[in-house]
């Protein structure tokens, strides 16, 4: 594990140096990372330009929901947005490299073109979260306040998980990296929303299948002193921490199947 | 021209192999239809005929949008990357050699891709949309007929678009940066977000007439049947207009690019 983040850290280090090589292309895409999820934002803005809720939440309450869904996304697509990337290793047969050197595979998986640029989208998600805490009227307990940090790290796990267990999916099927885009990028934009807006079949899949909802529509709700969705206990506020290690473990079983079950193109 | 007519049919025929990545293509878009349309269901609840839609039409507007994402390139032309790792690497001197127009060859590339997507990944978000919500279809059989005249226009406008932006690599060697503006853009002001129709003031104003809602805007316009007649003629002159105005413009550049090209690599 500490070998694994040793080597995650170097390698990403190294692809650090290499994009600062290009500055203005850096500059660029870190200003267009930034904006690129900024548009989201103005969507949802440009939407209550014309309306006073959605779903009976306010402004501030979505941006919150926008501000904690679009933050802990943006960590995980930092950490391990490079994942995606493992079909093609799979399709041209350049995972066999990785394979034999004496580094966890993950761990170069994740940090192979390691893009700097995708702070952008952690910084926006960031700005909107900060200030929708100015906006929201919220009775502030500390149960409260320590739920805002909890739901944004361990949602980030959450996606993480996602995002390996889909990397995963890429050792059977290469050339369906797009699969995972569904319920990485698309669980963002769903969270970004309040759960009221959508069918309840979709919320109980979220929730009761691939918890997406944990990252921030389960404690969001408490936090906003709202009932919680799909039926589930009042606790479950605060088990997006414990959730977020049941799907990482299941992401790591995934991972090491996948591994295993490996075969090189031999070409 | 039968040399393009067959990169073409080459084009239809690669992507035609993707298969898994097809489906795959096919369920990322349902899965973000169907998010999309409850958004909206959210918002035309508060306002019904809000950019002068009813809910079944701006639901259709969802459904369109992602039957046309891959088609009319609205997240990216699907040969960029290709032609700026040629440029990058040098490769794009073989091109040259060619007894064949780069700009055309292209193009050809780039119609056959989306003839494919358009019936690889267009049909089915469309069937599913059209069954999973109350969406509005034309009720006129000729509009259909209009309303792929009108892609077809999109599909040129947006290669020209991605063209140029493919060029750019000439310039500045990695064009990643570039990519992402231009990505960024069409995002926006093709109105895969949000319809056109619905932006404010000076914004929606400026968007309207910006080559990107030919992409998918005016698609939509004319299969929802707000376009017919001299509209419908209108609509096609603008779209055509910016195809031939960012053609020429790419063709412009081509010649200053190739002229001044030296080829990386050893």
């Amino acid at each position: 594990m500490g070998e694994g983040l040793r080597a995650y850290g170097l390698i990403a280090a190294m692809w650090v140096r290499s994009t600062m090589t290009y500055r203005f292309s850096f500059a660029m895409t870190l200003l267009s990372n930034f904006s690129a999820t900024a548009f989201d934002f103005v969507v949802i803005l440009l939407m209550f330009g014309q309306v006073e809720g959605l779903g009976g939440f306010s402004f501030a309450e979505v941006a919150f929901l926008y501000g904690t869904a679009g933050t802990a996304f943006g960590l995980a697509d930092l950490a391990l947005g490079q994942v995606g990337r493992l079909g093609k290793r799979v399709r041209d047969g350049t995972l066999d490299t990785l394979l034999v050197r004496p580094v966890p595979v993950l761990a170069q998986v994740a940090a192979d073109r390691f893009a700097l640029r995708r702070l952008g989208r952690v910084t926006q998600g960031l700005v909107v979260l900060v200030w929708s805490l100015f906006l929201i009227d919220v009775a502030w307990t500390p149960a409260r306040v320590v739920l805002v940090p909890v739901m944004v790290l361990g949602g980030g796990l959450i996606f993480s998980a996602v995002m390996v267990a889909g990397a995963a999916f890429q050792f059977f099927a290469q050339d369906a990296a797009e699969v995972t885009n569904s319920f990485t990028y698309g669980g963002n934009t769903l969270l970004q929303y309040p759960p009221s807006i959508f069918a309840a079949d979709m919320v109980r899949g979220v929730v009761y299948v691939v918890p997406l909802a944990f990252v921030n529509w389960v404690p969001a709700l408490y936090v906003l002193g709202r009932d919680t969705p799909a039926g589930l206990p009042g606790w479950a506020a605060f088990a997006s921490p414990a959730v977020a290690v049941v799907c990482c473990a299941a992401a790591g079983l995934a991972w090491r199947v996948g591994v295993r079950s490996y075969r090189s193109t031999g070409s | 021209m039968r040399l393009y007519a067959a990169v073409a049919a080459g084009g239809f025929r690669r992507y035609a192999t993707y298969r898994v990545a097809t489906a795959a293509g096919v369920f990322t878009n349902t899965v973000f239809g169907f998010i999309l349309a409850y958004t909206y269901i959210a918002l035309w609840d508060e306002r019904p005929r809000l950019g002068g839609y009813d809910m079944p039409e701006a639901l259709a507007y969802v459904w369109i949008g992602q039957a046309l994402l891959a088609t009319c390139g609205l997240m990216g032309g699907g040969f960029e990357d290709e032609l700026m790792e040629r440029i990058k690497t040098g490769d794009i001197a073989v091109d040259l050699y060619r007894p064949a127009d780069l700009q055309m060859w292209w193009l050809s590339v780039a119609l056959g891709r989306s003839a494919f997507q358009a019936l690889g990944r267009g049909v089915v978000p469309m069937v599913v949309g059209a069954l999973a919500f109350d969406i509005a279809l034309p009720e006129r059989p000729v509009t259909w007929l209009a309303f792929l005249v009108s892609v077809a226009l999109g599909v040129v406008v947006s290669f020209a678009v991605w063209f140029l932006v493919a060029l750019s690599a000439f310039w500045l060697m990695d064009g990643a940066g570039a990519v992402q503006l231009a990505w960024l853009s069409g995002l926006f002001f093709s109105g895969t977000l949000l319809p056109l129709t619905v932006f404010p003031g000076a914004l929606g104003e400026v968007a309207r007439v910006l080559p990107w809602s030919s992409l998918l805007q005016i698609p939509a316009d004319v299969f929802l049947e707000k376009r017919t007649g001299w509209g419908l003629l209108g609509a096609y002159a603008f779209q055509a207009g910016w195809a031939l105005v960012l053609l020429a413009a790419g063709r412009a550049v081509q010649r200053v690019a190739t002229r001044r090209v030296v080829v990386q690599g050893g």
